[in-house]
């Protein structure tokens, strides 16, 4: 049998259950799909004292239409389900096609959102065996004294790479969260930081319960994607765009990636383009609000340089073809 | 740590088997059940060897815990044939040359079956997009897609067994 450090399995029915098993058991992770966690645990990254399996609560498995007409999407509906929902479809296609690009199809079927958006970091140093990082001394994000990626540096640079997150961004969306101290909402940009050894800012008892989607008012939306094997990979680099058109000019855009740091990051100055003409010269505007805001480094087989570059060019088309089909 | 009674149901039988919580599926159904059709490729839900069937759906065994599958339906490639007769996917992959080292194939015929199930006449595109998850390292897929398509079409016929 393979080895797997000793854990049990907690199978709460609500939410309130499952924060108080939290409570008795701080040792203890949550497990939604598995997809990422399990991995994790089986290349000893990852030792839970006990693991609380999200997926009996009915309550977070939801999509409900909310008052002023956005979704409310429980955090263990499945990366399947956000791809084939036709409310999905209609009014945040980017969402879809993000879902739709994660992984394969037997990932999706049990991989969730809320899994897909704590998704831990990833580096060529730390996704690996025990032996293969014992080996190597470890690294700062994990048992280790230095980064192998910038060895001066203080801070992990492991990237942030689900795919959902920009999308959910570009549509301001919130999450809410449940835990010891009760129920709380914040911006989903709240719940990351820049450091790829502690990306999360919600606590480890904390369960995010729901992500909660303001209607679309006319924001044209995509998601574009490079990945080393396009039928299945994270990305080297992802990028959201929601935009407006206003005849020949851009009426406004917002931008969010992810891959390209240990957090999705919405790209600030984006505002200071509405209204502009749309040709070339806003092109290498929209792709200048890059450079400074992102640092993908060689946590990938690829090369930095590589992923700074596509980026751009992944904005530049993207914008030209949301403004293409834009009304 | 205590084991508890983990029941289910393994190629249309009902089972209860004594568990522990950090036993993974593709253990249970290789170390517990005996059954070794299933195959591990990887460290963790890379290649694919290890699909089976959960409610008629491909998951990796390999990234499921056996605690997880409980009340569920879970089906692996020795579900298929009946006695000596080899369904048509099995059929397929062998006259169509879709399994060379064979490694991969009990991963791929469920991956295709759980597609086919749901979809009973894929295009190309949507076999490409159902096997994804599956890799191998020998065929160069091409033959493997040929076979679900045989397969495809030997179902359509009538030849289900
Ligand atoms: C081969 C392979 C390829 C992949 N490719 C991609 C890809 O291209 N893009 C991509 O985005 N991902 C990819 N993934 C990662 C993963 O499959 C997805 O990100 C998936 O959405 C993770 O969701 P899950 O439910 O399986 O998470 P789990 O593994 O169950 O959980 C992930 C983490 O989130 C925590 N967590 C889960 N749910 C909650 C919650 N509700 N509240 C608080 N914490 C929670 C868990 O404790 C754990 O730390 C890939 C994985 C593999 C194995
Ligand atoms: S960026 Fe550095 S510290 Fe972080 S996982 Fe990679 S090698 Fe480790
Ligand atoms: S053995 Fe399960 S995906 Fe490789
Ligand atoms: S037949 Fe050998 S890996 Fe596919």
């Amino acid at each position: 049998m393979e080895y797997m450090p000793p854990f049990e399995v907690l199978k709460p029915s609500t939410i309130d259950e499952a924060v108080a098993l939290h409570g008795q058991t701080p040792e203890a992770r949550f497990l939604a799909g598995g997809t990422d966690i399990i991995p994790n645990i089986r290349r000893g990254i990852v030792a839970p004292g006990a693991l609380i399996e999200l997926s009996g609560i009915a309550e977070m498995q939801e999509i409900t239409q909310t008052e002023d007409g956005g979704l409310n999407i429980g955090a263990g509906v499945t990366l399947a389900q956000l791809e084939t929902d036709p409310r999905i479809a209609a009014a945040y296609p980017a969402i879809a096609k993000a879902a739709s690009e994660v992984a394969a199809n037997s990932h999706r079927n049990v991989g969730t959102l809320g899994g897909n958006l704590c998704l831990d970091t990833r580096c060529v140093y730390y996704n690996q065996s025990e032996w293969w990082r014992s080996s190597n001394d470890y690294c700062l994000k994990h048992r280790g004294e230095i980064c192998h990626v910038a060895p001066k540096s203080k801070r992990c640079f492991a990237a942030f790479s689900g795919d959902v997150a920009p999308t959910l961004m570009i549509m301001d969306a919130t999450v809410d969260l449940a835990g010891p101290n009760g129920r709380r909402t914040i911006a989903l940009p709240d719940l990351y930081q820049a450091d790829g050894a502690a990306h999360l800012l919600i606590g480890k008892d904390e369960i995010l319960t729901a992500v909660t989607l303001p209607p679309n008012d006319g924001w044209a939306t995509g998601y574009a994607k490079v990945r080393v094997r396009v039928s299945i990979d994270f990305p080297l680099a992802g990028i959201a765009i929601a935009l407006k058109r206003d005849g020949e000019k851009l009426k406004a855009i917002k931008i969010a990636v992810t891959g390209l740091d240990s957090q999705p990051i919405t790209l600030a100055g984006a505002d200071a383009l509405a209204n502009h003409p749309f040709d070339d010269a806003l092109l290498q505007s929209l792709e200048g609000l890059l450079p400074k805001q992102i640092q993908p480094m060689t946590s990938t087989l690829t090369p930095p340089g590589y992923r700074r570059r596509v980026s751009g060019n992944l904005i530049k088309a993207l914008a030209k073809e949301l403004f293409a089909t834009a009304g | 740590m205590e084991k508890s009674i983990l029941r289910l149901t393994l190629n249309g039988r009902e089972r209860a088997d004594a568990v522990d919580g950090n036993v993974l599926l593709i253990d249970y159904i290789r170390e517990i059940a005996g059954l070794t059709g299933t195959k591990m490729g990887c460290d963790g839900g890379e290649c694919g060897a290890c699909t089976v069937l959960v409610d008629g759906e491909p998951r990796l065994a390999c990234i499921s815990l056996a605690a997880s599958a409980e009340g569920h339906d879970v089906e692996t490639i020795e579900s298929l044939a009946e006695g000596t007769r080899l369904s048509a996917l099995q059929k397929s992959f062998h006259q169509k040359l879709g399994s060379q080292c064979g490694f991969c194939t009990p991963g791929m015929i469920m991956a295709s079956e759980g597609l086919l199930r749901k979809n009973p006449d894929p295009s190309v595109e949507e076999i490409r997009t159902g096997l994804s998850g599956n890799i191998c390292r020998c065929t160069g897929y091409v033959k493997i897609i040929e076979s679900v398509q045989d397969a495809a079409e030997r179902k359509a016929e009538g030849d289900a067994a």
